[in-house]
């Protein structure tokens, strides 16, 4: 049996994935931002699942692409789309922003291309369907304390965002 | 075509990383603001789940803590959009100066 991870699928989701990434922050119209995104972030998760992460991929299209991305449109829909259109979409400093940006992203693939004789070459062995309960035991056992700090983080990011979102306390 | 390794992997992650602080730096709207934050954090996650398969699981433990952050953070995000909205009228950053002088 051929394995699905080919380099076609690689390059195919690795160039829908920055496409729509270039699509979210050129659009005028933050509905048409949103959905690009979601595009991202559905490339995103199929590349998890050629790097054999399937429980992060699910996680990625439940929460990302289901839970923030809702949240998302549903604050859209709350603003003013109409104003958005009308006005600059990009401020004053975006040429020399663009040119830090890149500078960035540049010095990322140097290091990396300097870097490159330390990784490894060959994968390590992860048994597919082993996955979720490998990162269940590692969750519950190695990382049970950030487990019940991301808790914590999560309650309080509720209280504050009914605190800052409600009009009258 | 040659075989598929971590470096592909990590020069896509850079391109999103790039293209998200380009937003971040030079978009007025707060909302495409958020947005191209999600996208460095999906830059990110992109490294640590290539870096666990060459290694081990601890790659993936470490991506899901981040969408745990990316969730709390456009929450809280959000919330304070909709708190500056009903005040201001307003979603650009440029005009976000009440705390100046």
């Amino acid at each position: 049996m051929t394995p699905v991870a080919t380099p076609f699928f690689f390059y195919m989701l690795s160039a829908v994935a920055i496409l729509s990434a270039i699509l979210v922050i050129t659009r005028r119209n933050p509905v048409h931002s949103a959905l690009s995104l979601i595009f991202t972030l559905l490339s995103l998760a199929g590349l998890y699942l050629m790097l054999y992460a399937p429980f992060v991929a699910g996680v990625q299209i439940i929460l990302y692409a289901g839970g923030i991305m809702v949240l998302f449109l549903f604050v859209i829909m709350l603003i003013n789309i109409e104003r958005a259109q009308r006005e600059m979409a990009f401020n004053q400093q975006w040429p020399i922003g663009i040119l830090a940006s890149l500078v960035l992203g540049m010095l990322f693939v140097y290091v990396y291309k300097r870097g490159a004789s330390i990784l490894p070459s060959t994968p390590t062995l992860m048994p597919e369907p082993q996955n979720t309960q490998q990162v269940g035991l590692a969750l519950f056992s190695n990382y049970l304390l950030p487990f019940e700090v991301a808790s914590l983080l999560l309650l309080v990011a509720i209280v504050g965002a009914v605190v800052m979102a409600k009009k009258r306390i | 075509m040659a075989e598929i390794g971590t470096l592909h992997y990590l020069v896509v992650a850079a391109a999103l990383f790039a293209v998200g602080t380009i937003g971040v730096v030079t978009r007025r709207n707060v909302v495409i603001i958020l947005m191209s934050i999600e996208l460095i954090l999906n830059a990110v996650n992109l490294n640590l789940v290539a870096f666990s398969r060459m290694w081990n699981l601890h790659g993936q433990v470490f991506s899901i803590f981040v969408i745990t952050d990316a969730a709390a953070e456009a929450a809280v995000g959000l919330g304070i959009l909709i708190a500056f909205f009903r005040n201001k009228e307003t979603v650009n950053v440029d005009e976000v100066d009440l705390l100046k002088w």
